[in-house]
């Protein structure tokens, strides 16, 4: 194999690792958001469903919620991954891949919900009462006042979250999604080359490095003012 | 009759009473001072007016409307989108920092102007003019709307003396012209009476003079006003009406007159001597 034919091996591990990272962050911001929301709500027995949900998804390792989610229609709905495959008219591949990006979405939900709790409730009473005294409603003090200092406050550790995702993304093999490291490996297993697996670093950190340059742009363009 | 009418108001937090029953009537127009000693409960009757803090019973009746009887009416109230009674000016100011200055005062405005504006477009809608002109329309709609509470806070910026600084940021102007700011925006939405907490105490001496110029300013405009303070000059000087509170009752009320020059109780007259 040549340096091209390896890279476009590469390529399709290159394309599910960057399509379960996209779909994993749009789904869980907003998802991660109404965590967030829940697990402040005033109504306690959801506020400790919420907490209780965190603890677990925080406490319990990513590739082990992979695997269970994965199990979850066979074990559960007694449906297994190979008809639901054929109800949809889709290869197995692709059955697993939908499993890796339930799990990484629940996953990063929890993590993003406590980061945005700790910038809601950063935000000081002041805010509040002030929205108040000018007739805002609950729904317009957080649309109009609390979430947008809340981004500029939580762009940090929003970007860790963000980089460690990119990198979270190779734990999708253990249900055979053929991510870059995993299709980077086979090349190995076939070509005794080890170059591939050196390749697929340099994807990770040229990739961690353009989002580190985009998430240094988004801090600097919310740098116009100071809390 | 009188403008504000407050009757008989209580306010416990657990078992300590802060309001034992605050009686007092502004008139429209009137500038009212509120001073005692911290901890007398000055603040909380600010915060329970401005429905920051609901009053445990009493009576809170602004122009002949009840907004608060301990009971149903208030929550009615409250909820009712209806216009602005009380303003309030904090002591911190609290602006909201990611907005310009200009947007600090024109938000609330803008978000009410919204309602009025899917009505109009509802109208316009009704009309069954072509696209391109139905569309023109609303977009005309929008932009005098928005354009008049942008002239508005133009002028109140210029009111309070900051109209160069309608682009800047809170964090890029002094406490005194934050708080001035704050000024702007709480007249904004035109409350029929404007409270404010203390608004010198987060500032420097040296800032205080230009806020309390434009409270005084305020006066001239015929806005009724409720300002609780330690500025002693500024009550002496400013107000129609002087309340001293002490531990959660109105200990004596009257002109500045009355209160500073010949004070009944035993209490207001140390306090005054304490405050020389």
């Amino acid at each position: 194999m040549n340096f091209g034919q390896i890279l476009a091996q590469l390529a399709e591990g290159f394309g599910l690792t960057i399509l379960l990272f996209i779909i994993t962050l749009a789904l869980a911001i907003p998802l991660g958001l109404v965590v967030s929301f829940c697990s402040m709500s005033a109504f306690k027995p959801l506020k400790y469903l919420t907490k209780g949900f965190i603890w677990v998804i925080r406490g319990t390792p990513l590739m082990l919620q992979i695997i269970v989610v994965s199990f979850v229609p066979s074990i559960v709905f007694n449906l297994p991954n190979k008809s639901i495959a054929g109800f949809f008219g889709t290869s197995m591949a692709n059955v697993n891949f939908l499993f890796c990006v339930i799990a990484f979405v629940i996953n990063y939900a929890a993590y993003f919900a406590e980061i945005f709790r700790g910038g809601i409730e950063s935000i000081s009473v002041g805010q509040y009462e002030a929205s108040a005294v000018l007739g805002l409603n609950k729904r317009q003090t957080y649309r109009y006042v609390i979430l947008p200092q809340v981004v500029k406050r939580t762009v940090a550790p929003v970007g860790n979250e963000v980089i460690t995702l990119v990198k979270d993304t190779s734990l999708a093999r253990v249900i055979g999604v053929v991510e870059i490291i995993k299709s980077a490996q086979n090349i190995v297993n076939l070509t005794v080359n080890i170059m591939p697996l050196f390749y697929a670093g340099a994807f990770y950190l040229i990739f961690n490095g353009v989002l580190t340059i985009i998430l240094g742009r988004i801090e600097k363009k919310l740098d116009y003012y100071k809390i | 009759m009188a403008l504000l009418e407050v009757k008989n108001l209580k306010k416990n937090f657990g078992t300590t009473e802060v309001l034992k029953g605050i009686s007092f009537s502004l008139n429209e127009g009137e500038v009212l001072t509120i001073i005692g000693n911290s901890g007398s409960g000055k603040t909380t009757l600010l915060r329970c007016l401005n429905s920051l803090e609901r009053a445990d019973s009493g009576e809170i009746i602004v122009d002949g409307k009840v907004l608060f009887d301990g009971g149903t009416v208030a929550k009615k109230q409250e909820s009712a989108d209806e216009k602005l009674r009380f303003g309030m000016v904090f002591q911190n100011f609290n602006l909201f920092p990611h907005l310009n200055i200009l947007r600090n005062i024109t938000l609330a405005s803008e978000i009410k102007a919204k309602k009025t504006l899917k009505i109009g477009y509802n109208i316009i809608n009704g009309e069954k003019l072509g696209i391109k002109a139905a569309r023109k329309k609303k977009k005309e709609l929008k932009r005098n709307l928005f354009g008049a509470i942008e002239t508005r806070a133009y002028e109140l910026l210029d009111r309070v003396g900051l109209k160069d600084k309608a682009k800047a940021y809170p964090c890029q102007l002094s406490g005194g012209q934050q708080q001035r700011v704050a000024i702007a925006r709480a007249l904004a939405l035109d409350p029929e009476i404007l409270c404010f907490d203390e608004p010198t105490s987060a500032l420097d001496p040296e800032l205080t003079g230009e806020v309390l110029k434009v409270i005084k300013g305020l006066k001239g405009c015929d806005t009724t006003m409720i300002v609780v303070t330690h500025e002693m000059n500024f009550a002496r000087n400013a107000s129609d009406k002087i309340i001293f509170m002490s531990d959660g009752v109105i200990e004596e009320e009257g002109t500045p007159e009355e209160v500073f020059g010949n004070p009944k109780s035993e209490k207001t007259k140390a306090f005054i001597k304490q405050q020389e």
